[in-house]
């Protein structure tokens, strides 16, 4: 699994600035959860474990672990593909409350 | 709790689109990237002309995605990955595949003749249409691969476009290029399948990928990939490949193939059309449908 939440990198001038496109996820900085106004909690007792979730997650933000998927609400933007798409209605949409 | 089960991926486990880019929610170019990078691998270069994955990839110098990525002007996806990939022959180096990863509008409209030019050319290049079907990144205007009946926001309701969707394929088709296939988001093991087959072809290689958008349909994000596979199953969005030109061999085979008035319905860009306009639609979506078999069989 790739490392997440790298920090920001900063330059202070355009000389320091790469040439080429930082990649390998520099862009992890950008917590893009804050979007979400409904978070999906899946129900490990309905799951079926098919991975469709995983499938059509367009974030990607369900990981496999443990063959579990399990949400990472840091990046999550709650669009709900997941809980439309799962085969056993296991993943419910809640909405977010601070 | 369950008893034991053997969890079972159908896609390659291999994440190359990290989390953090900037695409709206329920995005079905996202899937399109997540889908190709799967199938092609680490070892792949993108050419990316405006469309919405220049935003979606993230402001310079960061990115969302593990391959090097070139940005370069909207008319030039195709000349571009013909430049890299030739860069690279020099370099000694022809395992890498070159993507020109385009929107509709990068395809359809501005990007045509440089396309055309590479195809007729040969180049040793895989062109990847993600087609949402309007200029979705600078606010929804129409392009050529809008379908009729579709509100965009310089085709309002009041004059909405009566002008059928230009078949790309067709076009690509007439070039003879050595495979050019259709795909869509919501089976993306096809996707899959025909993007390693792609891989192993030289030449030019042409992908047309359906990506719904629900900003610009006007459409519910978690409907994204409902209405992409509606699309196939209704024929509106066939899956189909044709290898030199000619040989056209039907991914999915319908058995039943469904009304497009379902899937019209839940689009917010086809609200105003009446019954007898989606008759229209319906009328020709069977005849391309048609059209497609017999080409299928001959």
């Amino acid at each position: 699994m790739r490392e997440k939440k790298a920090k920001k990198i900063v330059f202070n001038s355009a000389e320091e600035m790469p040439i080429m496109i930082a990649s390998v996820g520099s862009q992890t900085h950008n917590l893009t959860g804050a979007w979400r106004n409904i978070r999906p909690e899946v129900d490990r007792t309905k799951c079926l474990q098919c991975g469709i979730c995983w499938k059509f997650c367009p974030e990607p933000s369900i990981d496999i672990v443990d063959e579990w998927p399990v949400v990472d609400y840091d990046y999550c933007k709650g669009c709900g593909i997941c809980a439309e798409e799962c085969p056993a209605k296991c993943i419910v949409m809640v909405e977010e409350r601070k | 709790m369950k008893k034991e089960k053997k969890m079972t991926l159908t896609l390659p486990a291999e994440e190359l689109m990290a989390c953090g880019h900037l695409a709206c929610q329920g995005c079905g170019a996202t899937l399109a990237m997540r889908y190709m990078l799967k199938a092609l691998g680490q070892k792949t270069a993108l050419c990316i002309p405006a469309c919405c994955w220049a935003v979606i990839d993230g402001p310079y110098p960061y990115s969302s995605l593990d391959v090097p990525i070139y940005h370069c002007a909207f008319e030039t996806a195709a000349s571009t990955a013909t430049g890299v990939k030739a860069g690279l022959e020099m370099t000694g180096d022809s395992e890498t595949a070159v993507v020109a990863w385009a929107g509709d509008g990068g395809t359809f409209d501005i990007g045509l003749q440089a396309l055309s030019g590479a195809a007729e050319r040969n180049e040793d290049i895989i062109y990847v249409c993600y087609d949402n079907e309007a200029y979705m990144n600078t606010g929804i205007q129409r392009s050529s691969a809008t379908p009729y009946g579709a509100w965009t926001t310089t085709t309002p309701v009041k004059h909405f476009k009566t002008r059928p969707k230009k078949d790309i394929v067709a076009i690509m088709a007439a070039h003879r290029i050595p495979y050019i296939a259709t795909a869509s988001i919501s089976h993306p093991e096809d996707f899959v399948k025909k993007m390693r087959k792609a891989k192993d072809i030289k030449g030019t290689r042409f992908f047309h990928v359906y990506a719904p958008c629900p900003t610009g349909w006007k459409s519910r994000p978690e409907d994204t990939v409902k209405l992409a596979r509606m699309a196939v199953q209704n024929a509106y969005f066939p899956l189909y490949e044709i290898e030199d030109g000619d040989k056209v061999t039907l991914n999915l085979k319908l058995k039943d193939k469904k009304p497009v008035n379902d899937y019209i319905r839940i689009q917010g860009r086809f609200r105003h059309l009446t019954e007898a306009q989606v008759a229209s639609i319906q009328a020709e979506v069977d005849a391309r449908w048609e059209r497609l078999l017999k080409n299928c069989a001959a």
